[in-house]
């Protein structure tokens, strides 16, 4: 029975938790500690050693982390996770965990605003030098990778042009020069789309977004995909005694998670960005709903989309759920359940226009976040991609009257009058 | 022959391993695992000719030379180096060859199952216990468990 390759909807429940040997606790108990009383000197010291597996110090792991870890990690269909503090955190530590000072990223242009600086600007500071190429034709990739480069990084879903990865077109590029592809699966979660099945070697997420599902913790978590050749030559933090932790060798040792785990002890460990135990426990709650949450996300933002492109106050739409979308097929690919719930549209009337309509809505929430049960907006111009030049919002796909939306779980004909009202003040003001 | 069954199984029946190329070096994974199998209530006998003793027991040149009987032989060795480990490991009457995590050799695991050995390839006796008796969860591992029993 236990050999039984369970669902994903039963997984989203059970991966990660089976119930306390101790108290018989059904739910995730959260485990609010800092540390954990060690057996005797010689089992402390075997656990500092890595010899033995349990828990020393939050900071580096914590049983309700654990499951919160252990659920995405089956989720995503991943060897093993790590929980950090943000999605900004797993992304950066996703990197740090095989690159150094003189390496090179290869960087989809089409990211996140704050990813975008993340690799701008920190990673420069740290010698890390990215190119950032246009993600559409996958040969771009290929085109800028030097011997110095040691991993790709793309979204399946990139925030907000919404355009949609030939995640594995690119993870044949990755695989032919010897680096691992990392993916950001935020807008997709591992409900609509695995990039590890297509080719992908490490998965990171925003859990911020759709696996809290109810915005209220902040995190992150990364996927060791564990089908990455580490001892290709490129990777000698992966292969050697490592420094950091008494000449371990990472991948000889813990193998197909070795990533993993080296980025636990030598990453997290020491640069701290550690997640809280209680936003665990939310994280692993969201996780039990995420498939309901996400059909239903999916389906409001695909009526959404399909009213806001027949409204005379709409200039365009860009939603790869609907048919006249470029990355229609992609997502059809990739995401066959659905095409996600965050998408892009433009008012006419341009950037005066849609900021009356920001200002105008009554249910849709303005703030900068998405995945939320609440429908949310925003202007990316002026928030999320503020930091970036004009020229480099237009290569994001942010243009000065580009409103996003994050679709919530509220009753749809509520949110298409919401917007429908909105939209016809907008107009009046441009009169 | 790898199923999570299987190896459950043969982790709770099997309580003495001989480590075939155990290190006396403590930062091997070698030594990892047979100190933690040790610390985990099963009898270790290393096998390497390069020593006297390792983790307080008595380290033997070969399998052959063992005098006591031996439920699982651990091989921590190059794969090419597994047929001559294994032929020994049937002809001591060992029920388990187990072979570590990247070492595996088809022909031989075909000759030990046909000798009524029972194979395991690619895997980690360390990590296969961590997973199914407790620990490894905490490290964000996936362990393939799934049940609602305590």
């Amino acid at each position: 029975m236990s050999d039984r390759k369970f669902g994903f909807d039963t997984q989203c429940i059970h991966a990660g938790q089976s119930p306390d040997p101790n108290t018989g606790s059904r739910a995730v108990p959260i485990h609010q500690t800092t540390a954990y009383v060690f057996d005797s000197a010689d089992h402390a010291a075997s656990l500092f050693n890595l010899e033995a597996f349990g828990n020393i110090y939050t900071r580096i792991m914590n049983p309700t982390s654990g499951v919160f870890e252990e659920r995405m990690a089956a989720l995503e269909g991943g060897t093993a996770a790590l929980a950090l503090g943000s999605g900004m955190a797993a992304q950066m530590t996703s990197i740090l965990t095989i690159m150094q000072t003189g390496h090179e990223l290869v960087s989809s242009s089409t990211l996140y605003g704050g990813t975008y600086t993340q690799f701008d600007v920190n990673l420069r500071e740290m010698g890390i030098n990215v190119t950032f190429v246009d993600p559409n034709d996958p040969e771009n990739f290929r085109k800028a990778i030097t011997d110095k480069t040691r991993a790709l990084y793309a979204e399946t879903v990139s925030n907000p042009l919404g355009n949609v990865l030939d995640i594995e077109a690119v993870a044949k590029v990755a695989q032919e020069a010897g680096i691992p592809l990392i993916i950001d699966n935020t807008f997709a979660t591992p409900y609509l789309c695995r990039p590890i099945e297509h080719g992908a070697n490490i998965v990171v997420n925003s859990a911020t977004k759709f696996i809290c599902g109810h915005g209220t913790s902040i995190g992150g978590v990364l996927v060791d995909g564990g089908n990455f050749p580490w001892d290709n030559g490129k990777f000698p933090c992966m292969t050697e005694p490592s420094k950091g932790y008494h000449g371990i060798k990472f991948y000889e040792t813990f193998g197909n998670f070795g990533y993993a785990i080296r980025a636990r002890v030598e990453i997290l460990r020491t640069h701290g960005q550690a997640l809280s135990p209680f936003n665990s426990f939310l994280f692993t709650q969201g996780l039990e709903t995420l498939n309901l949450r996400m059909d239903r996300h999916c389906s409001s933002a695909l009526e959404i989309a399909k009213f806001l492109n027949d409204h005379p106050a709409v200039e365009w739409v860009n939603f790869a759920g609907l048919p006249d979308s470029p990355y229609h097929e992609l997502s059809k690919k990739y995401m066959p359940k659905g095409a996600g719930s965050i998408f892009t549209f433009g008012v006419k009337g341009g950037i005066e226009a849609g900021r009356t309509l920001i200002n105008s809505v009554e249910l849709f929430s303005h703030l900068v976040n998405v995945g939320d049960a609440k429908s949310l907006i925003a202007h990316p111009a002026s928030t999320t991609h503020r930091q970036l030049n004009e020229e480099e919002q237009m290569s994001a796909g942010v243009t000065p009257e580009t409103v996003r939306i994050s679709v919530g779980l509220e009753t749809l004909e509520d949110l298409i009058w919401d917007l429908d009202q909105a939209l016809a003040k907008s107009q009046k003001a441009k009169a | 022959m790898q199923s999570t069954d299987t190896i459950k199984r043969i982790l709770k029946e099997y309580k003495t391993i001989a480590v075939v190329g155990l290190s006396g070096n403590w930062n091997r994974p070698s030594h990892f695992a047979a100190k933690y199998m040790k610390a985990h209530g099963y009898k270790i006998i290393p096998v390497n000719p390069g020593y006297e003793e390792i983790l307080g027991e008595k380290c033997y040149p070969s399998l052959l030379e063992i005098p006591e009987p031996v439920d699982i032989v651990d091989i921590f060795r190059r794969s090419r180096d597994v047929p001559p480990i294994v032929d020994d490991a049937i002809e001591i009457g060992a029920k388990v060859v187990w072979m570590q995590l990247t070492v595996e050799h088809e022909e031989a695991a075909q000759k030990a199952r046909e000798a009524g050995l029972e194979v395991v390839m690619d895997r980690c006796v360390k990590i296969e216990h961590g997973r199914f008796f407790g620990g490894i969860n905490f490290l964000g591992v996936n362990r393939g468990v799934i049940t609602s029993k305590k």
